[in-house]
């Protein structure tokens, strides 16, 4: 019961720092021109820096090594996932949501990939 | 090529967009950390670089920049479609600025987290805003 209540209580103020910092960092990427300069702000570390300094408050500081090992590849992943729905959106007449949507598994594929060949 | 200001943009967003931006923010940070939870730190650390905030602020670019054309009589399904591309162009450079984020992470001293934090963050401030800049030096070049 303890657990459960920790894990609620947890969840709500990543609820809470992790929609206030998403928020910034895409009012921040709002008001910067050009548009491929804001863009930047689409991959900033804002899930990330919640993540880790709550995972370091609550968690102590071993876990972060771990999550930041396996980001290099959700990282990596995501430099996919940006190319393909660049690519979706420039060579077809797709709308925005159904090119990321359709490029979301290339995301699922080459992190997983890459956490499979890093952990064997 | 210069990076500039524009305030007026943000006249472009409706309130309830704000609000959806904030919903999935949370919803995508308590993803990361059930998924944590459930799987262990490595899978979770995955998620750390989930395109969420991609998705939606691809699509809010397209229909800021469509509502703006139809305001002036025209379609702009294409000028939209070109305006989330480039959004799309800025993450995949905003990516690589996100692996420095988590090299350095890696990299540094674990005893002192919030310090590794702070250098993270300036790590992928610099590595972005250099791939962006090589990218407009190579379009530049190019035309």
């Amino acid at each position: 019961m303890v657990r459960v209540v920790g894990l609620m209580t947890e969840s709500v103020i990543r609820f809470i720092a992790g929609g206030a910092v998403v928020s910034v960092f895409a009012l921040i990427g709002d008001i910067l021109r050009p548009k491929s300069f804001a863009g930047l702000f689409g991959a900033a570390p804002s899930v990330a820096l919640v993540s880790l300094a709550l995972a370091t408050s609550i968690h102590g500081s071993d876990s972060v090594s771990i999550h930041a090992g396996s980001m290099l590849s959700g990282a990596a992943a995501l430099l996919a996932f940006s190319f393909v729905t660049c690519h979706l959106l420039k060579r077809t007449r797709l709308s925005a949501a159904l090119a990321t949507l359709l490029a979301l598994p290339v995301w699922l594929a080459v992190a997983f990939g890459l956490y499979a060949a890093v952990n064997p | 090529m210069i990076v500039r200001v524009s305030f007026s943009s943000l006249g472009d967003s409706r309130w309830y967009e704000y609000v959806v931006r904030f919903l999935l923010g949370g919803a995508a940070t308590v993803m990361t950390g059930l998924v944590g939870q459930l799987w262990g730190p490595a899978v979770g650390g995955l998620f750390l670089a989930f395109p969420a905030m991609l998705c939606a602020s691809a699509t809010l670019v397209e229909t800021h920049e469509r509502r703006r054309k139809k305001e002036a009589g025209l379609t702009g399904d294409r000028r939209g479609a070109d305006a989330a591309a480039l959004d799309a162009v800025g993450a995949a450079l905003g990516s690589v600025g996100l692996m420095a984020f988590a090299a350095v992470v890696l990299r540094t001293d674990a005893s002192a987290p919030w310090t590794s934090l702070a250098l993270a963050s300036l790590a992928w401030a610099l590595a972005a805003g250099c791939c962006w800049w090589i990218y407009k030096r190579l379009r530049k070049a190019r035309s």
